[in-house]
């Protein structure tokens, strides 16, 4: 436990020395409070225009799917870029060697890499989470549904997280890697365009199909062990190409 | 107690059907500077990649204090310092910083990392550095603090992979003073290409060629096959070739441009007093008169050699 904290932490310091997590954090705060603002005014042009009770809803549930939905967009351009230099770049500059020839075992090597992203994550989250609450002042949030799409993103970009690492220990290019972690993220997007039939696999594995759910305010456990599924996959992958790494050299 | 460090036995790598390392095997006993020499290819670092738990065998073990690295790797990890070809710095980290993450990481304490870091830094001569960024920092520096996060945690074997590559002379005579002060409580592995650096620093030495190791012994042995049976006589005035050969136990002398090349038999002793006293009463005018000393590349031709006649 200890060894994942060292390199989470190592993680986090080199992402926060870099340009790239500023960035990232700055812009995605940028755009997701201009499509905020605007949500906002939507709502209220939308509400001037429903002067009947059963044709109003409440503005957690119009506004706020809406903005998290965006949200979990811009990740899945954001997080291949932080995830591409995670084990590529350490491949290409030769420090995993100092990893592996450290008392860490490769399940928390990368359990320790995972951690550090996710803290990242959690913090793009709460900052969200900040800005969405803060209108609150203005109007009573529907609380429980709110912290459900915070979650939902959070899961969501926990899984993006997962798969960029996967891809990351493929190559020796970080590059490489963001490309096909952003091509993969978005084929598991659409995926469920190309099933005519509504019970088809095909559906249960696209993403948005899980995080859908969470925007919308319902919470189950389907969704729940997807993205636990999803997130305990790619690590076990992971683990297991860098050990091909030791075997095969 | 026992104070074997290090065991490898039948230590073999192949890659496909090519075989980059085959039985090798060795000990390393608690404070012995072990050398491994050997020409580019030959297969020394692939070894050092195994011994430290970064290249799994194709076959063979490696036991750290009598851990076996492939089935307790976390315990006999905890043990070595390894400092591989490429020092591997995080560039964006500085050197306090990159210095504490490995002590961390290899298990050092808490609140005792600062001081780790400090006694690390002034062995290696970074006291200075350590707020510079790793990726600033000349070739030199960089092996440096390489070996700086190798030491750090006082593992009981170090590895050193080509530790004096890329750096000065000045630097080079420090890191090799800071090497044999390492074997007093830790054991050594060197891998190097320069043979000089093996008899300064070692206390035994293995070459390895083609990935077999052909001579393993104390630094000793090693001089008395680098012992050649040749002179390098100058002549100004050199007489006939026949008057040299007359020489009790002179066998051969050929010309090498100005100079001439005596090979006397083996165990002949008193060759270069007889040569020089000849010199003197014939006045052929002596100013040189050296044991023609085997190059490294000499060395390996006869250790392989040997190895064949075998």
């Amino acid at each position: 436990m200890k060894m994942i904290l060292t390199i989470a932490g190592k993680e986090l310091r080199s992402m926060f020395s870099s340009p790239m997590a500023w960035v990232i954090l700055a812009l995605l705060q940028l755009l997701l409070a201009l499509f905020f603002t605007s949500s906002v005014g939507q709502y209220f042009e939308a509400m001037q225009g429903s002067m009947l009770p059963e044709q109003r809803i409440g503005f957690t549930a119009f506004v706020m799917p809406g903005v998290y939905g965006v949200a979990v967009l811009v990740l899945m351009t954001a997080v291949p870029l932080l995830t591409m230099r995670q084990i590529a770049e350490e491949r290409k500059n030769h420090t995993l060697v100092f990893l592996f020839s450290s008392p860490a075992s490769l399940f928390e090597i990368v359990l320790g890499k995972f951690v550090g992203l996710v803290a990242f994550i959690s913090v793009v989250t709460l900052m969200l989470f900040a800005m969405t609450l803060s209108m609150n002042v203005a109007t009573d949030l529907d609380l429980g549904h709110l912290l459900l799409c915070a979650f939902g993103l959070w899961l969501m970009a926990a899984s993006f997280a997962s798969l960029g690492l996967f891809m990351s220990s493929l190559t020796q290019q970080p590059i490489i890697a963001a490309i096909l972690s952003f091509i993969a993220l978005l084929a598991l997007f659409i995926i469920d365009k190309f099933s005519v039939d509504p019970e088809s696999v095909l559906n249960y594995l696209s993403l948005m199909r899980h995080f859908e759910p969470m925007a919308g305010g319902e919470l189950n456990t389907t969704d729940i062990a997807y993205f636990a599924l999803f997130i305990t996959t790619f690590l076990v992958l992971t683990v297991r190409r860098l050990d091909a790494d030791r075997l095969r050299g | 107690m026992t104070t074997v460090t290090v065991e490898a036995t039948d230590l073999t790598r192949a890659y496909g059907s090519h075989v980059v390392v085959s039985d090798v095997n060795f000990n390393l006993n608690k404070g012995e500077v072990l050398g491994f020499l050997g020409p580019n290819g030959a297969g020394k670092s692939t070894t050092m990649k195994m011994l430290t738990g970064n290249l799994a065998p194709t076959a063979g073990t490696v036991k750290i204090c009598g851990i076996d690295i492939l089935e307790n790797p976390k315990a006999a990890k905890a043990l070595i310092g390894y400092l591989p070809e490429t020092p591997p710095l995080y560039r964006e980290l500085t050197v306090d910083e990159m210095l504490a993450l490995s002590a961390r990481i290899h298990g050092v304490a808490r609140n005792k990392v600062k001081r780790a870091v400090d006694v690390a830094k002034e062995r290696t001569g970074l006291t200075d550095m350590g707020r510079r960024l790793c990726e600033n920092l000349s070739t030199g520096y960089q092996q440096r603090v390489g070996i700086a996060q190798a030491i750090i945690h006082s593992p009981m074997v170090v590895v050193l992979d080509e530790p004096t590559r890329g750096l000065d002379p000045i630097q080079i005579r420090d890191i090799r003073a800071l090497i044999k002060e390492l074997g007093g409580e830790h054991s050594v592995i060197l891998s190097t290409h320069i043979l000089p650096e093996v008899e300064m620093v070692c206390d035994r030495v293995q070459i390895i060629h083609q990935g077999k190791m052909v001579f393993s012994g104390a630094i000793k042995e090693l001089e008395r096959n680098r012992q050649s049976d040749r002179l390098l006589v100058g002549l100004r005035r050199p007489p006939a070739k026949e008057s040299l050969l007359a020489l009790p136990g002179v066998v051969e002398v050929a010309q090498d441009g100005d100079l001439l090349r005596v090979r006397f038999a083996e165990g002949a002793e008193g060759v270069a007093e007889a040569i020089a006293q000849a010199a003197v009463g014939g006045g052929w005018g002596l100013y040189q008169l050296t044991p023609d000393v085997a190059s490294l590349e000499d060395v390996f031709v006869h250790l392989t050699h040997r190895e064949e006649q075998a």
